[in-house]
Parts: structure tokens; sequence; C-alpha cells
């Protein structure tokens, strides 16, 4: 590389950081105050660059019409963030992380169908920024005049925030609330207030920095995940709560990733290596090596504990023979009774199944979130669809291999992610999900890139649809029986002592670390258990086994189901998906149904329909009595 | 000023407060007496909203709050200062002070930033230290003074004595004179029985969450098997 080719490099990832620290440093904001986890701060960006579209047509495409559409639209998301937190947000502020976590999820949801509604599915390619078409010459290269404004208008942000958080008493009631918001009530400060407003801000940053986009980046769909999940990659390698950090991150993992995108092929030991297909895993990279080595973030600092955590988990109860062989007869009995779709559709529930309390193991009872467990659902699918069309062993020998091929990955993704715990420990879960996804996106020649591996059918005597039904019930009923009968165990005892607390469970002797990397080895075998068996009901792999949609639909299950209780996960498997088959069937729009209907849980069932089922039940024995 | 009448609060499932009544007037310092563990704190943040009240009444200058939000409840001029202190460690020392103002209410003193340094003089010094950087000393006069930015007619003033050098706790001794002077009405809990019968007028004795004894601290000073029952290590 030449000395001008590095500093045209320097210049786009400069320029593509500030977008990506705006809406960073709203995400990290929120979290801040509120301690919550925005998944929708996405979707705000995503609203930003749509709004900025519309307003530019309507308003004209004149500098001036511009700049007022950036700034309106920017304004109207801020809006829009308000309406999230006063309709929903407030209403869960006590509630546990992960279903604050739901909540938002389903408002991107509702968001991205509002969009496609309002917008459609089309991509919308805005104007260029009247006035700044044009290009500046440096060092003999053409740059766009609107990326160095954008390159500018990153620190004029962090500088206006700086400001307002240490001149304001606005900033200092946020960075006293960040750090105890019980007494800053006590102190006579209306939290819902001040929440609300750092909403605002938050909200009016992501969509500027989407609105900002406009002349960059077609509007489109799927901004809201891949925004969301380089956010978070940023606010997390930044430090949680730190904007500078942001700041730092932005343009770390910005600047990585132009040069990528520089460099291109490099031919290394006879072996080309394409880098500008690595951008995604350079970012994760970047986050995974940041983690270990400074685990909250460049900037950040250990997270204060939690004045009002939730109340404990209540012990697990055992599901009672009678109910699990009850359950299982009338699974047995269904293929001779029902029809060839309740077969299929209850093979598919089985996988669900298992993942979902594969995943509900670690969440719960090891008490580490992951929020991309389907990282080993998708290795194990993969791995089970190339053992068998590119080593071209067996079915048998394939479907028992891929869940140790996913159990090896989870061996070295674990041992990185249980050195973090918390929100930390979460966003490093979905990168690894992220990197692997991106491999298997982008390896075209071996796995099939985009397009999945196809033909992937089970052996000639497990082909029958009723056959196939019951080999899914015989594996994925086996690893849910394997998994909860570990809970029982004294190593599932040390698990739970463990998550309840960490400090104590030591001191008696618990290597918790190494118990908890057990665990995670466990459950990710198990996870791809039930992708492998999934891959061969399907006869076909897709790179959205591995998405983050797919770890969040298990996420979703658990929840809805209950993370307290063990039957919860099954109920959440078999409602999810059969829900959203119903509604897809009725609705284009079905993410916003589902989306309200995730909310209505959340806000009417805080523990979940089979805990919401057992609180009811209890209240009306204790009527009674 | 201040009327608690049979407070219950619970932990969880845990009873902690069973039934505790007192009172406390206006220029009247009250202390709330008894061992670890008695229910002394959980009386100061049950008044203060911060544990929700399962049975029973707060009044507050005439007015319910039982069911308010702590911000309310501090908006009301009840203000309370934490027995761990809680100092915005991250904020400045005049940060901290700007977190807890209130506009001024009639019938309570007002207060300023430059009449809490004549009370509180080692603050004025370090107008710009970061609250994390104190010692456990300043760090309970900044407490103080960050809720009296509030202008508070009603102080609870939890364990104010604990972990202080001799000579602090004298010096905290004569802010509290100085408060009662104001016309405030003081509520603190203590352990400490000496620095109590320094400061305070009357006393309540509280042992598992009830009340044990409620009178003078004349009359608590004068009955040392009261104090050897219920306050003697």
């Amino acid at each position: 590389m030449t000395f001008a080719s590095i500093i045209i490099q320097l210049l786009n990832g400069l320029a593509a950081a500030a977008s990506l620290f705006l809406v960073s440093a709203g995400l990290s904001l929120i979290f801040g105050v509120t301690r919550i986890v925005n998944f929708a701060h996405g979707s705000l960006y995503m609203l930003g660059l749509y709004g900025a579209y519309s307003l530019i047509e309507a308003l004209g495409r004149t500098p001036l019409g511009f700049w007022t559409s950036v700034v309106l639209a920017a304004l109207a998301v801020g809006l829009v963030g308000v309406l999230i937190e006063v309709l929903v947000l407030r209403r869960i502020y006590r509630a546990p992380e992960l279903f604050q976590l739901l909540a938002t999820f389903a408002v991107v949801l509702v968001i991205k169908d509002i969009a496609l509604f309002t917008w459609g599915a089309e991509d919308l390619v805005g104007p260029r920024a009247p006035g700044l078409s044009m290009a500046v010459e440096i060092l003999g290269r053409r740059i766009p005049a609107y990326d160095l404004l954008l390159i500018a208008i990153g620190p004029v942000v962090l500088l206006v925030m700086w400001l307002l958080l240490t001149r304001t008493r606005w900033g200092a009631l946020v960075r006293a609330a960040t750090q105890d918001r019980e007494m800053v009530g006590a102190l006579g400060v209306d939290q819902a207030r001040l929440f609300t407003s750092v909403f605002f801000v938050g909200s009016v940053l992501a969509g500027l920095g989407g609105a900002l986009q406009i002349p960059r980046e077609p509007a489109n769909l799927e901004l809201d995940l891949s925004v969301i999940a380089d956010a978070f990659v940023v606010t997390v390698v930044g430090g949680l709560g730190s904007i500078g950090g942001a700041f730092l991150a932005a343009v770390l993992i910005g600047v990585a990733k132009a040069f990528c995108i520089g460099v291109g092929t490099v031919h290394w030991f006879s072996a080309d290596i394409v880098f500008s297909k690595l951008t995604l895993v350079v970012e994760f990279l970047i986050m995974a090596i940041v983690l270990v080595v400074r685990p909250f973030g460049l900037l950040g600092k250990p997270q204060a504990a939690q004045r009002l955590a939730a109340d404990p988990a209540p012990p697990l109860t055992v599901p009672s023979w009678t109910f699990v062989l009850v359950g299982l007869a009338l699974l047995l009995a269904v293929p001779i009774v029902a029809d060839r779709y309740v077969t299929i559709l209850l093979t598919d529930i089985f996988c669900f199944a298992l993942f979902a309390t594969s995943l509900h193991f670690i969440m719960g009872p090891a008490g580490m979130v992951s929020f991309g467990h389907a990282a080993y659902f998708g290795l194990g699918a993969y791995a089970a669809g190339l053992l068998l069309k590119r080593a071209g062993l067996p079915m048998e020998a394939a479907l028992v291999l891929a869940p140790l091929v996913a159990g090896a990955f989870a061996v070295v993704y674990g041992w990185f992610c249980v050195r973090l715990s918390g929100v930390y420990l979460a966003m490093l879960t979905l990168a690894f999900a992220q990197i692997s996804w991106s491999i298997v996106f982008q390896w075209d020649s071996f796995t099939g890139g985009s397009n999945g591996v196809f033909g992937v059918w089970p052996a000639a005597w497990l082909a029958g649809k009723t056959t196939y039904y019951y080999l899914a019930l015989a594996f994925c009923g086996a690893g849910i029986a394997l998994l909860w009968r570990v809970l029982f165990s004294p190593f599932g005892f040390a698990l739970r002592a463990g998550r309840d607390s960490p400090l104590r469970a030591e001191a008696i002797g618990i290597d918790l670390r190494a118990c908890q990397w057990i665990a995670f080895v466990l459950v990710g075998a198990l996870a791809g258990l039930a992708g492998a068996v999934y891959a061969f009901s399907k006869g076909s792999i897709s790179p959205s086994a591995i998405s983050i949609a797919q770890s969040t639909d298990g996420l979703i299950m658990v929840l809805l189901g209950g993370v307290e209780t063990l039957t919860g996960p099954l109920a959440g498997a078999a409602i999810f998906p059969w829900l959203r088959d119903e509604v897809a069937r009725r609705t284009e729009f079905w993410r916003a149904v589902m989306g309200g209907v995730i909310l209505a849980i959340v806000l009417l069932f805080p523990q979940g329909l089979v805990g919401g089922l057992k609180a009811l039940s209890q209240r009306w024995r204790e009527e009674r009595a | 000023m201040l009327f608690v009448k049979d407070l219950h609060a619970f932990y969880g499932r845990a009873h902690i407060l069973h039934g505790v009544s007192l009172e406390a007037s206006a220029g009247e310092v009250v202390a709330l007496l008894g061992r670890n563990g008695a229910g002394k704190s959980t009386v100061m943040k049950t008044i203060m909203g911060l544990v929700s009240a399962a049975k029973g009444e707060v009044t507050f200058d005439g007015r319910r709050i039982e069911r308010l939000q702590p911000y309310r409840i501090a908006r009301l001029g009840l203000g309370y200062v934490p027995e761990d202190r809680r100092i915005f460690t991250e904020l400045s020392v005049m940060e901290n002070l700007a977190v807890g103002l209130q506009p001024p209410r009639t019938g309570a003193p007002s207060w300023t930033e430059d009449k809490l340094f004549a009370l509180f003089p080692n603050l004025a010094t370090m107008r710009e230290r970061p609250g994390g950087r104190m010692s456990g000393g300043e760090q309970q006069m900044l407490t103080i003074a960050r809720t009296l930015m509030g202008n508070p007619r009603c102080v609870l003033l939890d364990e104010p004595s604990e972990g202080l050098a001799p000579i602090i706790v004298e010096q905290m001794a004569r802010s509290i004179h100085a408060l009662k002077g104001e016309g405030l009405c003081v509520l603190l809990c203590e352990q400490n029985l000496q620095f109590s019968q320094a400061v305070a007028d009357r006393a309540y004795i509280i042992e598992k969450g009830q009340i044990r004894f409620g009178g003078s601290m004349a009359e608590l000073s004068a009955d040392a098997s009261l104090r050897e029952q219920y306050l003697s290590v």
C-alpha cells in the first residue's frame, strides 16, 4: 500500500465511523442511565434514514430542504423514542433485564412492519447532498466532499455531548442516575422524566446517524438488525455508557473495515485471502480481543451492582413423572391419529424445544445470557450438511458427529465467554454468532454462501416423515432429558450457586469458570444436535440458521414460556413457531402482530406464560384455602 | 410534622417492620435507637417510599405519603440522608449539590452552596473534587449538604456518626444543632448513644421491627435497665 492509499482508506474509515458513532453514542447513553439494552436502536436509525428520504422528497432537493429534512427526521425519531419509552419501557424498568430486551426486540418487529407499510419493500435511494455532491482531490484521489463533512460531524457531536454531560445540570443528573438512580429519585428528581429525556436525546442521535447516511446508502428494511449489531460492537468495545469510548471504537472499527476493503485480495502462502470479505470478521475479532484484554471496553468501567436487582430466581421444580409420561404417550400417538402437516410441524417443534431448552439451561440456571445461541444450532446444522455433502459421510455418522463439531466451536467461543458476565457476556456471544454467520455467508465455495446447502436428506430407512418424527422425538427428547438431569446433579447445583453468588460459590471450592465452560460446551453440543436434526428434516440449510433472528427466536421462546420454569421453554418452543405460522399465513404484516403479542405478554405476564399460569393457580389456591 | 402509624414493611417475604409508630415535630431532633438489624434503616426507607409500606400510615405536613413515589415525597420537603452516604462518585462536590437542588419552599430554610459551605467548611475547599476521592467524613458532610440543597422541612439522617473520627462526630453534632436552630425537624437513626444524647430531644427504641420505648432523652438516660436490655451489645 502506498502512503496516499493509506490516507484515503483512513478518510473512508473516518467517514463511515461518523454514523456508527452517533447511533452507538445514543445506545450507550440510554444504557448508562436506564440499564436497558435497546435492541430497537437500529430501528430508530432506519427510521431516520427513511424519514430523511421522505422529507427531502417533500421539501425539495435544495441545500435548505436537505438539511432541514435531516434535522427534522432526527427530531421526529427522537419523538418515536419518547413514545417507546413512555408506552413500553416505563412499565418494565423493574423487570428482569431479559424482559426489557425482549420488549425492545418486539419494538424492532413493529417498527420494521410500519416501515414496510409506509415505504414498501424496495430499497429507496436518496439524493446526494445538494451543494456537496462534488469531490475534493486529496493526494491525487477524489474524496466526496460530503464524506469530509461527516468526518467533521463526529467530533462536533462528541464535543456537544461532552458539554451537555459535564456543563449542565441535566448532564449531572444523567451521570448521577447512571451510578445510583434510586438515590437520584430520593433527592426529588423525577426519574421518569429524566429517563424520557435521555431516551429522546439517544433517539435523536440514532435518527441523525441514519438521516446523515441518506446520500451514502439506500434506505432498506434490513438496516435495523445490521446496524444494531454494529452498534453493539462499538458500544462494547468502547465501554458501555462511555460516549468517548464509543467515538474511539467507532473510529477503530470504521478504519479497520475500510482498510479491509482497501486491501482487497492478497496472495499469501499460495492462498488468496479476500480481505474485503472479512470486514464483519475483523469487526467482531476486534471486539473479542478488546473484551478479553479489557473486559469493560476501552474506556468503560466495571458495572456498578444494581441496587434494585430483581428477586432471586426461585428453586426449580422437577416436572412430575406423570406429566412427562403422559406428554410422551401423547407425542408417540400423534403420527397415528394426526395428519402429515401436524407430524412435520411437531418435528420442527422438537428441534426448537431442544434448542430452547439448551438456551434456557445456559441463561437460566447457569446465569449466562446468550444473544448468539443460534451459532451452535447453525453450526450443528452446517456440520451435518457439510459432513454429508462434502466429506461424503453416511447420514447417520453426520448426525452423530454434528453436535461434536458444534461442541468444539463452543469450546473455543466458551473459553472467551466465561471470562465475562452480564451484558458484556451477552454481547460477546452475539459477536461469536455473527463471526460464524459471516464466515458461513461469505465462504461460497465451501458453505454455499447465501444459498446454503441443499439435498441434506436423511438415509433412506429414516426418510419417511413418520420415521423421522420418531427419530427427532428420540434425539431431542434425550437431549432435553439429559439437560434436566444435569440440572439436578451436583454440577447443576454448582452452576446455580455460581449464578446466585459467584464469590460464595468460589469460596466453597467451586471452580466456577470451569463449570461454566463445561456448561457452555454441553449446551453448544445439544443446540448443535437440534440444528442437525432440523437440517435433515428440512433437507436444506441456509445461513439464516445462524442469524441474529434465529438467536432472538430462541430467546423469545424461552422468555415466552418463562425462564424460571423447566417446562417453560417447551411451551415457548411449541407456541412460538405455531403462532408465527398462523399469523404469517393471514397477514403480510405478521412481524407487527408478533411484536404486539410479545409486548402484550411482557407487559401482562412478566414471568412468561408458564410462570404466569403458575402464579395464577397459586393465587387461586391461596384464595380457596 | 411527621407521623408514622402502625407501619409494616417486607423485604421479599421477610416481615421487617411490625407496626412501627412514631412522630417528630418541627424544631425537634428525634433519635431512633436500636441494635444492628433492628429495622432502623428500614423505617427510614419506608417513610421515604424506597421500601413500599405493606400496611400503615405515614403523614407528612398533613399529607398522607405512604403511597407516593420517593421523588414526590422529596419534593414535599422531606429530605433523606442514606446510611452508606451514596455520594455520586463521578460527580464533583458542586455537581453532587446540583443534583439535590430543588426550588425554595415557604416555611423551610433556604440553602445555597455558600450557606452550606459555612455549615461544612471542609467542603468549601474541595468544590471540584470528585465525590469518590473524598474521605468518609467529607462524604458524610456532602451527603447531608446534598439533601439540604432540596430545602427540606424535615430530614431523615441514617446513622450520621457511623464510621467517623471523634472530631468529625463532634462537628456533625454541631451541624445537627444548627439544623434544629433553623427550625428543621430531624429524625435520626443511631447506634451511638452518646452522640444521640448530645443532639436529640426525644428518643425511640426499636427492636425486631417494633417500637419498645418512646420518651424524652432524659428519661432514657435515667433508665439504665432499658439501655441494657435494648441497646448494649
